[in-house]
């Protein structure tokens, strides 16, 4: 399998300017300033059935074509690189090994949606990635790829970098934007969409990292190879960061629709100390678990919501016999607890209300009621919300103490782990 | 204009209304906490909830834009439940401490747990602790653990105050309402804040731990701290003098009036109330010698006609513009019309202050614009012009509404003057440094015991209303001039102001066509003079 963006992840080397033109960068810009228009970008991206992969899977072409051009505001383009899902760590392996690639695809998502200022929200614990990232970016105004007539055209382009402060609501789109305006991260009521009212109320795309990087390969080797690569209606490859208790953690670049079987047992190679799998979280920590046996599924974003759960940002969790998952739903919704911004009443009281009940039966205090009680929670929690954060809170919520049911019981009524149990049987 | 149904009834409403507000028109109850008609939009506490056909997740009818054809269900099982359990995530980490919360009796959150609530507690964790009792200014208290985060004043000191003081900090069920560092919430309109919070975080240090609000009676009145005439409840107590120590008024609140104060009044209007039950003139007295002596009004009005008889049109009047346009009229017929008394001025009852560019105005007084709508323009060198002549013992006495013309006009000189006079009559409701000089000292009601109407600066004409008894032997001025003219041989056939006010929109043009049903809740406007409009739906009592 051919890598495309991976090629470039060679540990400890970051392709600044010079390897990165020694190795045919920037061909794509040139190539879209010279043969395109606009609209042509848009109608390429559209055609190569690229996805948003930030996690939403939205198709991008179409996302660039809703933006409003002509209402007498400047369009602003925002780059999403908080990468806040737990799980995953596919976009610092990009800022970090090849930060061109991420600026080429700024540059022709700029031209495509007439933008000539854009921004890029790093996540603030990513220290090194940005540091890379600046230095691309100086080199990139140096060179005259960024700033005023880039690449000798009559097009500007500005980039500005904007470091996150520690924020997981900061990934969500309009809470990253209310955040670059220098306000608290609070997600927006929508209507309207960012596209429409972005940032500083002006029409803005927001696109996630990978997504922009697979942009120059679109236009270099066209929409229909790029399509062809992944599965119907999810074009091209996507990074898998995968953690866990696998034996080869990593970034695997493969296409759209690989089985997750062939990600855990060929890429990563298998289970640590080959013990059982138990549990996999096939896209993020906000997407609902898979057992064992459901493991044979392509990993693209329409199979995933068909089996209830997501693609997400292609983080993949991998769990083997030894893991207790209350402690695992535990570290969950301690996760979203801490992070719930706290605007809507579901999100900020059930998030904190869940994570002390299964603090509560972790430590052996569960009440007979407690599951149901869980269970119901959950299904009040999303749907209810301003934003995706409870929904995401809400897929493992259910779904853990649904497919472990047995597990969870145990726990609440004997409290302790059925592992230790299980052990002494064996 | 979009037509949509809720609950199968079907209704029309403006372009860009919201499900919410279409709702109310419909008298369709759909709770909330987060949503004000006045503030923005934040749709954070998600108890308005509703079904929408055709949109799978239930939608926030805050939010949700009235469109054609929309089909809004509020009742459905679905809808229901929602609500039931947001309620319940909002009392997680609510303390239920309602015993000891000023709140109670008028919080929504116990109004909406026995209307949308009633579950058992499944609550068997801790709650989140936060601060409590926290001053965030000279008049506002902050409770974090009953605040339920709808950022309702948040939103006010951001949009109606502009003054910014408060913020969110923390995350999750971990933040909290506070003043940002350095700040302390000290705006000429903070206690509004308090009036928005739907449950007890937020309390009035004025009213706290006063009175539990299930005692109180409330009034509607119109504020007279200045020109703007904001619509007020007076909220009183009668019945628990050894919870008050004998006082009436225990808070004021701000009324919806679209045209004059929207939901919100100013702090100088919400806490100036003490004057009501505070150094009130109780008794008519007479002062002879500097021995002061009580009377009956039957005793010492024939005194004061006997003065004002004896003194031959040789003496002043003034007027003050805290009187209603009732009182200015019957005064100008009497003084002027009736007896011919050149001498009758208008001066200001308090002196000019601060003014904004959104309620507060700088003339302190309710009625201005009715007193110069009645005729009533008094130049200073009038003034001075007179007080000369006192001086000079052309005149022999004065009558004085109202007014400290002693401190009022800031003049050494007007003391002087009113020494040499061989009588002063004081009409007010209380005790200032003319009353201390005046040799008859009649006690009026104040704008509570009365009934009238004042014009405010725009021009809007409003009715208050006689809330409360006047307190010992005050009378309103109306009342006192009726009386007094009638000590003097003249007839005036009015026992209520409204009678008073027929008259008058007979006989001054700008008031023409009004009348005391028409002025209704709302007031008139002159330079419109259509009836009052206040649209039904933004007359919400819980807001206020």
């Amino acid at each position: 399998m051919e890598k495309l963006i991976s090629k470039y992840f060679i540990p400890g080397k970051t392709f600044f300017l010079t390897d990165y033109l020694a190795d045919g960068g920037y061909k794509a810009v040139r190539t879209v300033f010279e043969k395109y228009q606009a609209k042509e970008v848009i109608d390429l991206v559209k055609q190569s059935n690229l996805r948003g992969l930030g996690g939403a899977g939205f198709p991008c072409g179409m996302k660039w074509s809703f933006v409003p051009q002509n209402t007498g505001r400047p369009v602003y383009l925002v780059v999403n690189a908080d990468e806040g899902e737990p799980g995953t760590f596919k976009d610092k392996y990009i800022i970090f090994h090849v930060p061109h690639l991420l600026l080429e695809g700024i540059i022709i998502a700029a031209y495509a949606n007439n933008v000539h200022k854009a921004y890029i929200y790093i996540r603030g614990e990513y220290v090194e990635p940005y540091e890379k990232l600046k230095k691309a970016v100086e080199e990139a105004y140096a060179k005259g790829f960024l700033g005023k007539n880039i690449f000798g055209k009559s097009y500007d382009l500005d980039l500005v970098i904007h470091r996150g402060a520690g924020a997981y609501i900061c990934g969500e789109e309009t809470g990253l934007l209310e955040s670059l305006e220098g306000k608290k991260g609070f997600p927006r009521l929508k209507p309207p969409f960012p596209a429409v009212v972005g940032l500083f109320g002006c029409p803005t795309v927001i696109n996630n990292v990978e997504t922009l990087s697979y942009v120059p390969y679109i236009v270099n080797r066209g929409a229909e190879w790029f399509a062809k690569l992944g599965s119907d209606k999810n074009g091209g490859l996507r990074l898998f960061s995968v953690s866990g208790h696998v034996k080869k953690p990593g970034v695997y670049e493969l296409p759209l629709g690989v089985s997750l079987r062939e990600i855990i047992y060929e890429h990563a190679g298998g289970i640590c100390e080959d013990r059982k799998l138990k549990a996999v979280v096939p896209g993020g920590l906000s997407a609902a678990i898979f057992t064992a046996d459901e493991i044979d599924i392509g990993m693209d974003f329409d199979q995933l919501r068909n089996k209830g759960t997501m693609a997400g940002s292609g983080g993949v969790i991998v769990m083997d016999e030894t893991t207790c998952m209350v402690k695992a739903l535990l570290a969950t919704m301690r996760f979203f607890a801490h992070e719930s911004c706290g605007q809507c009443s579901p999100c900020r009281e059930g998030t904190g209300w869940v994570h002390r009940i299964l603090e509560r039966i972790a430590k052996g205090g569960g009440r007979g009621k407690d599951i149901e009680t869980l269970l119901d929670i959950c299904s009040f929690m999303g749907g209810t919300t301003i934003c995706a954060l409870a929904d995401g809170a809400a897929m493992p919520l259910r779904s853990y103490p649904t497919k472990f049911r047995e597990e969870f019981e145990y726990h609440v009524k004997e409290g302790k782990c059925p592992d230790l149990l299980l052990m002494e049987k064996q | 204009m979009p037509r949509l149904t809720i609950d199968g009834k079907a209704i029309e409403v403006p372009k860009g209304t919201r499900v919410i507000e279409a709702a109310k028109k419909l008298e369709t109850d759909i709770p909330y906490y987060c949503y004000h008609p006045g503030l923005s939009i934040a749709g954070n506490c998600r108890m308005c909830l509703v079904e929408v056909e055709k949109m799978p997740k239930l939608q926030i009818a805050c939010h949700m834009e009235a469109m054609d054809g929309m089909v809004v269900r509020t009742n459905t099982e679905k809808v229901l439940k929602t609500r039931q359990h947001i309620l319940e995530f909002l009392l997680v980490n609510h303390p239920l401490d309602c015993t000891v919360c000023d709140q109670a009796g008028e919080c929504w959150l116990q109004d909406y747990y026995m209307k949308h609530g009633l579950y058992d507690s499944r609550v068997n964790e801790n709650k989140v602790k936060k601060p409590k009792a926290v001053s965030l200014g000279p008049t506002v208290m902050l409770d974090a653990e009953r605040c339920i985060l709808c950022s309702r004043c948040v939103r006010f000191t951001d949009e109606i105050s502009k003054t910014s003081e408060l913020g969110i900090v923390n995350r999750g069920d971990h933040g909290e309402i506070t003043v940002f560092p350095g700040k302390e919430l000290k705006n000429p309109y903070s206690g509004n804040v308090v009036d928005i919070c739907p449950v007890g975080a937020l309390t009035d240090k004025d009213f706290r731990f006063k009175m539990r609000v299930w005692y109180l009676k409330s009034g509607d009145s119109i504020c007279t701290g200045c020109a703007r005439g904001c619509n007020i409840q007076v909220q009183y107590n009668l019945d628990r003098p050894h919870h008050t120590k004998g006082d009436r008024v225990m808070r004021i609140k701000p009324r919806f009036n679209e045209n004059v104060n929207k939901w919100w009044i100013c702090d100088e209007g919400r806490y100036g109330y003490k004057f009501h039950d505070y150094n009130r003139i109780l008794m008519p007295l007479k002062r002879v010698l500097g021995k002061v002596e009580e009377l009956t009004w039957h005793k010492i009005l024939p005194e004061v006609a006997h003065g004002l008889t004896s003194a031959k049109n040789k003496f002043g009047v003034f007027l003050s513009s805290q009187l209603s346009n009732e009182e200015l009229f019957l005064a100008k017929n009497l003084f002027k019309d009736k007896l011919k008394i050149e001498n009758v001025f208008l001066v200001p009852g308090s002196p000019p202050g601060f003014q904004d560019d959104f309620l507060i105005r700088a003339d302190k007084n309710p009625n201005s614009k009715g007193a110069e709508m009645l005729g009533f323009a008094t130049e200073d060198k009038e003034i001075h012009a007179f007080l000369a002549d006192c001086e000079k013992g052309l005149m022999k006495g004065i009558v004085v509404f109202g007014s400290d013309i002693l401190t009022g006009l800031k003049e050494k000189k007007v003391l002087q003057a009113v020494q040499k006079l061989e009588w002063s009559v004081f009409i007010g409701s209380n005790h200032n440094l003319m009353s201390e000089y005046a040799s008859f000292v009649l006690p009026s009601a104040t704008f509570i015991e009365k009934d009238g109407t004042f014009t405010n600066f725009e021009g809007r004409v409003q009715k208050f209303e006689k809330i409360l008894e006047p307190l010992g032997e005050a009378e309103p001025e109306w009342r006192i001039l009726v009386t007094l003219a009638r000590e003097l041989g003249i007839h005036f056939h009015f026992d209520r102001t409204e009678e008073i006010f027929k008259a008058l929109v007979l006989n001054v043009d700008f008031f023409k066509g009004m009348t005391y049903e028409k002025l209704g809740t709302g007031g008139s406007d002159i330079r419109s003079m259509a009836a009052p409009t206040i649209p039904a739906l933004e007359q919400d009592a819980n807001i206020l």
